[in-house]
């Protein structure tokens, strides 16, 4: 069953329209707690409250102060609602550029567009798109909020990713990485190899949030009543010198004669990888026993 | 997950940065990069900063607010009162305190390990979630700049996961103008598909259609940087509002001390004064000596998380 679209607009490149729904690309999987009292394991209210007499301020009465030369400038909430945007279902594109022209130091939330009634027009924009190995910058008004954006063909679709303000991007123009001793070609070779040695494809479904799976474990067994052992662990060695620590990795590397962990490599088959069941490390783990 | 504040009222004061603290930017992390067996000391820091960092909530006399928790009968609680609970069907609870969930990280914590490369450009942009900047954090760069121009030069990103704070991340560590540089990435399963979403499967459109598409796309293509696009018209609206209520002296109250000394060190990361500080200690051509690349300092092995506890 098609998902539900959280949203409605019509790109514009000029005069040439195309209708798109928005769907969200991410899906929360955090396990949310509630903050409870700890005697009586019962929800706590929040308050807003002056720190200094702990007098609580309803929130209708709250404003917000933009700190301005030591001073705060005080803002209702009638004033900052004449700010907000004008609604508009219009997703503007303003230019397009080569995409890997912005990092994703920019990006902020990813978003499929499917195509609204025009299905030939949005499939006719995704191939143009990805033919142009560009991408264009837009913007829009969703839920009285101004967005930038860029719009990218990704696989056979459509898809909008948020993206930063100006401001909000630490500039790293101006670092300049302080000189040191050269490395000699040696050295530069053995990273080489060390790095092609590691080489891979990117694949995602090997990684898994494990702790995001033990706190389910964790919950799952304390709702069950059972009692759980939970243990600490330790650190790794240091090796000596730069040039001695990448022939010697190198060495350990080719011994194996495959691309994988040293913990990896050691512990799990090839294989593993493939049936997609691999998770860092687990397995080198004696101490920790959930449930 | 927000942690429980640990603040409070009575140590207020000693929270508060010093000149000297307030000089160079917060790492959020620091830890090793583990390339092979030479290991990289960095320092963490964000690439981005929020650009609402200048609003706060007041009361209508213009005295800053804080959160504070209550009991449902109305007690104000403290933070060693509070604990977390995941809610069950039935409304009860199960209570997880935030020690067992710190027991429950991986015990790769303070290492990045590099140990797969993929090709850059081949990480979808839907994976990206938050941007830092990985300074080294030793006086000798040598093996940092050594792993950052190989895979600048190689265009490479390494995989990995590590810990931060209570958290376990995937992080694609990328270079770029010499610096390394860590991007968060989501987990696979945190991402929908156009299956999942059920979108409609390719449906090949005219030739002319494509055509027209394409002449559209030209007509808007540009050269120039893209950041152009990028500012931020909401603030800027609020910013020429502000300067408004400042001349007709409407609604300006004088900002506590600490508040307006925030205002100044702002969370401008000032990453030349990171770099400077690191190269401070090496001074003279033995200390460089003494100090041979590759070599990891012993760490207080629980420094990292009584920083992460305050």
């Amino acid at each position: 069953m098609a998902a539900r679209a959280m949203w409605k607009g019509v790109i514009a490149l000029g005069s040439t329209k195309v209708g798109v729904k928005l769907y969200s690309a991410v899906q929360d999987r955090d396990i949310h707690f509630k903050l409870l009292e700890r005697n009586k394991h019962a929800p706590v209210e929040q308050r807003m409250v002056k720190p200094d007499s702990d007098e609580e301020v309803p929130y209708e009465e709250v404003r917000k102060g933009f700190l301005s030369d030591g001073n705060y400038v005080m803002l209702d909430k009638e004033e900052l609602t004449k700010l907000a945007p004008k609604a508009s279902r219009e997703i503007e594109v303003a230019r397009f550029v080569t995409t890997d022209h912005l990092g994703p130091e920019w990006f902020v939330r990813p978003y499929y567009l499917g195509p609204d009634s025009d299905v030939e027009s949005y499939f006719a924009l995704q191939e143009a798109l990805a033919d142009s190995g560009r991408e264009g910058i837009v913007h829009w008004v969703m839920r009285n909020t101004e967005y930038s954006g860029v719009l990218r063909a990704v696989g056979d679709h459509l898809m909008l990713i948020t993206l930063r303000h100006k401001d909000e991007v630490v500039s790293t123009k101006d670092v300049r990485m302080p000189n040191g001793r050269e490395h000699s070609a040696k050295e530069a070779q053995m990273a080489e190899q060390l790095v092609v040695a590691f080489e891979d494809e990117f694949d995602p479904s090997i990684y898994k949030n494990e702790h995001r799976e033990r706190v389910i474990e964790l919950v799952d067994a304390k709702s069950r009543g059972k009692r759980v052992r939970l243990k600490k662990v330790q650190e790794k060695k240091a090796e000596p010198s730069l040039a001695d620590a990448l022939s010697r990795s190198l060495l350990s590397v080719h011994k194996k004669g495959v691309s994988h962990t040293k913990s990896q490599a050691s512990t799990e088959p090839a294989k593993a990888k493939k049936a997609g069941s691999r998770t860092r490390k687990s397995s080198t783990r004696k101490e920790r026993s959930v449930a | 997950m927000p942690r429980i504040a640990r603040k409070k009222k009575s140590t207020r004061h000693q929270d508060e940065p010093t000149q000297s603290d307030s000089a160079l930017p917060k790492s959020h992390w620091s830890g090793t990069l583990s390339f092979g067996l030479v290991t990289i000391p960095v320092e963490l820091y964000s690439a981005t900063r929020s650009s609402r960092r200048s609003l706060r909530m007041l009361a209508p006399d213009g005295s800053p607010l804080a959160r504070r928790y209550y009991s449902g009968e109305g007690k104000a609680l403290e933070n060693d009162d509070l604990t977390r609970g995941f809610e069950l069907d039935d409304g009860s609870f199960v209570v997880v305190d935030d020690d067992e969930l710190e027991r429950l990280l991986p015990d790769q914590s303070r290492d990045i390990d590099l140990t797969r490369f993929v090709p850059r450009t081949s990480i979808p942009p839907l994976y990206f979630d938050k941007a830092y900047i990985l300074a080294p954090a030793e006086s000798t760069h040598s093996a940092y700049r050594l792993l950052a121009s190989t895979m600048e030069r190689l265009d490479k990103a390494g995989i990995a996961t590590f810990v931060m704070r209570d958290r376990q991340y995937l992080v694609a560590i990328t270079s770029r103008d010499g610096l390394l540089r860590a991007e968060t990435l989501r987990f696979a399963d945190e991402l929908r598909t156009p299956e999942s979403l059920g979108l409609p499967p390719e449906k090949k459109p005219s030739a002319e259609r494509v055509r027209h598409m394409k002449a559209a796309i030209k007509h808007l293509s540009k050269e120039q940087a893209a950041e152009k696009e990028l500012t931020d018209t909401y603030w800027q609206r609020l910013e020429k509002l502000v300067e408004k209520k400042k001349r007709d002296n409407e609604g300006v109250v004088p900002a506590r001390v600490e508040d307006a000394h925030d205002e100044n060190v702002a969370e401008v990361i000032d990453l030349m004064a990171v770099l400077r500080q690191s190269l401070a200690n090496q001074k003279t051509p033995k200390a460089d000596k003494a100090s041979q690349p590759g070599i990891k300092k012993t760490r207080p092995a629980h420094a990292e998380k009584t920083r992460a506890r305050r």
